[in-house]
């Protein structure tokens, strides 16, 4: 059992393995290249999603802005990075940097995250109206490109999560400074006492944060085509949880970049297959609910007799 | 402890002076209907923020994330139950509190048995009481009873009925927290779990009482909002999740928990609403709105936070 | 030799350091030159943690001057420190942590670099440990977590080690590995390294040091050379002082039966004061903690509780930090003076008025915040508490820190004359001559109790023996 401990990765693969099955003993027609891409369509937006989720856990803190923050990078995105490229980066560097602010206000003001998080949420939900107060938009041709990209073997919808687990991993996992910031969430006094400015880490884990966010709604608009302000409210919550289904924890720095990713995949995939078992569209979104509260309890299963023996 | 040290009169004079800026612009027309309006949504928020404000006393971490699909599904089961037939409203009402009593249950098993963080188990349950929901209404608006539509729109001494159960339950819950055994118990929990404990207090019980208590009080939203709207839609209680922290941090409870404050909810409840009619009077467009909102959320926490280091 | 390997690694001159009203030091001088070896003895409170958090660079000094022989701070003079507490991440490996401390670490292959440095380190000091450099800390064992910041603290990271301070270092560390760091201290020193070794294990401390230095109530009460001292007189330096006789007379009482026996051997009669002593740290304060959790439950509140606990660390576990003292106190009693549910506020603020005034919590008014007190009347405040309550055991966890000579005056005689009326209480304390005062002592060791004292036995002397592990090197 101490294995599992260990490689906290396991039980998060084996999850969506096991899905994975299901779905292709219900559906086998879906074991195809163009299956796939089906399966896990949204996956992509979803996975940078819960890796921009992934960073403010990272630092002990939550974001309860992340969807509307998601959605006001698709409205820009549709928007001003179509018609006018130069202005719609500029404002998407102005938006990474205010959460890198952001992030650093409430370091220095001890502020707890929760709350400017969703006092944030109104601000960029009122942003994205001003923008787009009704759905609209454009995707930029080349984004659209880009995610309707059909590189061989696999489809983009499985390659770009795996991309994203492999950057992301290199940058959390194996860097240096990745280590230290998950160094703060670990135990962030012994990092001040190393000489590291807490500030600035907690300032860059946001603005990554916010890097992650601004990917996602580009990839979402680059998928949907158009954007519209609420496009991805539900991400707020479907980042945590796909946090927590990859084996992060909401303290102490436990985050596997890797795991968020396979976490979000598998929350993609748990809705497709509910539509292949045929279960009526009322119960999807509370099997969604069930399969997390499943996985949960299996890890807490796992880790309970890992600590017994 | 002059009477500016208390922290609800902030969100008292905020409503105050949002409701001026409103009757500056109409010459002091429209004041009676506009308080009025105030108090009949103002009291929606209310209720489920007094909820939200018992559970953020617990302390850190404590959040109850499953109040718009307690709404959603107390609310449709009631007004199925009642199919419209005059006379059910109690029973309804009985339905709506024991689905809320029963959500409140399950969270926190979820909490306390699997281990959950609270965020996680409520967000997780709330996917699940959705579900129910969908499943239950299956797109039909059943139009509540014709006496109970009549109760939750209807007045009573000038001020509307809603806003009178409001502020009873406001009454209660005040009293509560002053008075009672439950609610020292509650508060020392909040302040410092271990030390609670050390001290006597069955945090446990406490925790659980807290978690049913707030999944009540959204049951009892979501059936008077169903009845005054004209039936329950699957997404009534969407605005309600934002809403209801946000009245309890405006209203000047502390995030850290172990600290509430009952009137200050009712004050950000109207603050909230009128704060709103008065962008809209100005012309601001939704966007401006919510912008705004944001803003002064933000600027309420920080200013609550060098206040707290001042001292 | 260059100029600066004869001047001293770090130099203080009359530093002092001021918590408000507290002098936590006062007024130190000392100079560490390289190749020293200096002890650090001292009670709990004596300001050993002040004194190295000034070395360290933790905190400024409120008077007089800290100067390093090389650089201007702390970090850039070589000066490392391992905590008493852990201070690892507990989320990354031990290389990585490795790389939180050496902030100049960089490159792509930073790991291998991490990696080999702290193994090096690790064979140097502890030879066969067994660490997997890859492992994550909260997987290791305290131990072994322990050895990881021993390490971490010698290793060269960029620069080199010159001055090492170590914090209670073989506090969970077995006999055998501590030996492996006595002797590495030894080695360093001799190389022209310096360390500030801080134990209670005496006999580490002769065995390493070349220099011991006695704190005592915030100043220097003795310094010399290792040889110049004897256990005894190293003892008596610190303020191990006999109880002044006639001061305190125990006089043998009647019990009544016995009303609880824990698993590890803890008993208690009615009406008897059971101390507990033995070195901090050794595991008493959390068998208290688990005896009152085992007489409580958090799912109900009976109406008498059976047990009442008084915190000695009042932050984590007392004090009620937004409340009034009135609140503070009357928690415990309030199914006592509650009607149908509701407190009775009349009844509530007589019972804390009347324990202010047979305490002597020093206010004029109850309904002050509790954090208006100083820290010794707020601790008054949880004892208030607890003897308001009905509770028939009274479990107390080093409940005087803080306190004035006075008021624990006071407060023994308060819990004698309880005890006289039938309360049986449990109490822990790091002062051997409070624990003195009690009708039997279990000794602690280890987490285990290592003596049970009664009568006659109960002495200074006994309590340090089996306390202290008086491992006699040979």
């Amino acid at each position: 059992m101490n294995i599992l401990l260990r490689h906290r990765i396991i039980l998060p693969v084996v999850s969506l393995a096991v899905l994975l099955a299901a779905t292709f003993y219900m559906q086998p027609r879906a074991m195809s290249y163009f299956g796939l891409n089906l399966l896990f369509n949204l996956a992509v937006p979803i996975a940078l999603a819960t890796i921009a989720q992934m960073m403010i856990i990272m630092v002990n803190d939550i974001d309860l802005s992340l969807g509307t923050f998601v959605s006001l990078a698709a409205c820009v995105t549709a928007t001003f990075l179509n018609d006018a490229p130069i202005l719609g980066l500029a404002i998407l560097l102005a938006l990474i940097l205010s959460y890198a602010l952001l992030g650093a206000m409430i370091h220095a003001f001890e502020l707890p995250a929760i709350v400017v998080t969703l006092g944030m949420s109104f601000v960029w939900g009122g942003l994205a109206l001003f923008i787009l107060p009704l759905p609209g938009g454009v995707s930029p041709g080349w984004l659209r490109a880009l995610m309707t990209v059909k590189p061989p073997f696999a489809p983009m919808a499985v390659v770009a999560p795996i991309i994203i687990a492999a950057v992301t991993h290199l940058l959390i996992v194996r860097s240096g400074i990745g280590t230290v910031l998950r160094g703060v969430g670990g135990n962030a006094r012994s990092v001040q006492r190393a000489g590291w400015p807490v500030i600035w880490l907690k300032a860059l884990a946001y603005g990554l944060a916010g890097l992650f966010g601004v990917l996602a709604g580009m990839a979402l608009v680059g998928l949907t085509t158009s954007a519209d302000a609420n496009i991805a409210l539900r991400y707020t919550l479907l980042s945590i949880a796909g946090v927590i289904l990859g084996g992060g924890e909401f303290t102490g720095g436990k985050v596997s970049p890797a795991g968020a990713v396979i976490g979000a995949l598998t929350l993609t995939l748990a809705a497709s297959f509910l539509s292949f078992m045929r279960l009526s569209p009322d119960w999807q979104i509370g099997a969604q609910g069930a399969i997390l509260i499943l996985v949960l309890t299996a890890r807490l299963i796992f880790s309970r007799k890992g600590a017994g023996t | 402890m002059t009477i500016l040290a208390k922290p609800w009169l902030w969100s008292w004079l905020a409503a105050a002076a949002a409701f001026a800026l409103i009757l500056g612009l109409t010459g002091g027309r429209g004041a009676g209907e506009l308080a009025y309006a105030a108090l009949s949504f103002g009291a929606f928020a209310a209720i489920v923020g007094l909820g939200q404000m018992l559970v953020i006393t617990l302390g850190p971490g404590n959040v109850d994330l499953s109040i718009p699909a307690t709404m959603t599904l107390a609310a449709t089961l009631a007004l199925k139950a009642m199919g419209g037939e005059p006379g059910t409203a109690f029973a309804g009402l009985a339905i709506a509190l024991g689905v809320g009593a029963a959500a409140g249950i399950a969270n926190y098993a979820l909490i306390f048995l699997l281990r959950l963080p609270p965020i996680i188990a409520t967000l997780a349950a709330s996917l699940v009481y959705q579900s129910l929901a969908i499943w239950s209404n299956r797109g039909l608006r059943i139009k509540p009873p014709e006496g109970l539509a009549d109760f939750a729109t209807g007045r009573f001494l000038g001020m509307p009925n809603v806003a009178w159960v409001g502020l009873a339950l406001a009454i209660a819950v005040w009293v509560l927290l002053e008075r009672a055994v439950a609610g020292r118990w509650l508060l020392a929990t909040g302040q410092n779990l271990r030390a609670a404990r050390l001290a006597g207090v069955p945090v446990e019980l406490v925790r659980a009482c807290t978690y049913v208590a707030v999944a009540m009080f959204a049951a009892l939203t979501g059936y008077l909002l169903a009845s005054f709207s004209g039936g329950a839609a699957l997404n009534m209680g969407a605005e309600y999740l934002l809403m209801s922290i946000a009245v309890v941090v405006i209203g000047g409870s502390s995030i850290a928990g172990g600290n509430s404050n009952v009137p200050g909810v009712w004050g950000a409840a109207l603050f909230m609403f009128l704060v709103v009619s008065m962008l809209n009077s100005y012309g601001a467009g939704a966007g401006a709105r919510n912008v705004l909102t944001g803003a002064i959320i933000i600027a309420i926490v920080i200013a609550a936070s060098t206040r707290r280091a001042r001292t | 030799m260059s100029d600066h390997e004869s001047r001293p690694i770090v130099a203080l001159v009359d530093a002092a350091r001021h918590f408000g009203p507290v002098r936590a030091l006062d007024g130190v001088s000392l100079a560490v030159n390289p190749g020293d070896c200096i002890g650090l003895v001292g009670h709990n409170g004596a300001g050993k943690s002040t004194l190295v958090n000034l070395i360290n660079g933790g905190f400024a000094p409120t008077s007089g001057t800290i100067g390093f022989g090389v650089g201007e701070t702390a970090l850039a003079a070589g000066v490392r420190s391992v905590f008493q507490e852990l201070s690892l991440c507990p989320n990354l490996t031990v290389a990585e942590n490795l790389r939180i401390s050496h902030t100049s670490l960089s490159g792509l292959n930073w790991r291998r670099a991490a990696r080999a440095e702290i193994r090096q380190s690790l064979d140097t000091i502890f030879p066969g440990h067994g660490i997997d450099a890859d492992a994550e800390v909260d997987t290791l064992s305290i131990a072994q977590r322990q050895m990881v910041e021993i390490a971490i603290g010698f290793a060269p990271r960029g620069s080199m080690a010159r001055l090492v301070i170590l914090d209670e270092p073989t506090s969970s560390l077995d006999a055998g590995i501590a030996d492996q760091l006595l002797t590495h201290v030894g080695r360093f020193c001799a190389g022209g390294g310096a360390v500030i070794f801080i134990s209670h294990m005496l006999g580490e401390v002769f065995e390493v040091a070349s220099r011991i230095v006695v704190l005592k109530d915030g100043k220097v009460v003795a310094e010399g050379e290792a040889d110049d001292f004897t256990r005894k007189g190293l003892v008596d330096a610190m303020g191990h002082v006999a109880p002044e006789a006639g001061d305190v007379a125990v006089t043998a009482r009647e019990f009544g039966p016995e009303i609880l026996r824990t698993g590890q051997g803890l008993a208690a009669r009615k009406g008897e004061i059971v101390g507990l002593s033995g070195l901090a740290g050794h595991g008493q304060a959390e068998a208290l903690a688990q005896l009152y959790l085992s007489q409580s439950s958090a799912w109900r509140a009976d109406r008498t509780a059976r047990a009442a606990f008084v915190a000695g660390d009042r932050q984590r576990d007392g004090v009620l930090p937004l409340w009034s003292i009135l609140r503070n106190i009357s928690i415990s009693v309030l199914r006592q003076c509650a009607r149908g549910g509701l407190v009775e506020r009349q009844a509530e603020a007589g019972i804390a008025e009347n324990w202010r005034r047979r305490i002597g919590i020093r206010t004029y008014d109850v309904t002050n915040p509790i954090l208006s007190l100083s820290g010794g009347n707020q601790q008054k405040a949880l004892f208030a508490r607890a003897l308001a309550s009905p509770a028939p055991v009274v479990i107390m966890d080093d409940p005087m820190r803080g306190v004035d000579v006075g008021t624990k005056q006071d407060v023994y005689a308060m819990i004698r004359d309880e005890a006289a009326k039938g309360r049986t209480f449990l109490w822990y304390s790091t002062e051997t001559e409070e624990v003195c005062q009690c009708d039997r002592v279990f000794v602690f060791r280890n987490d285990e109790i290592s003596a049970e004292l009664s009568g006659a036995d109960i002495t200074e002397e006994k309590i340090l023996q089996a306390s202290f592990a008086m491992q006699e090197a040979s």
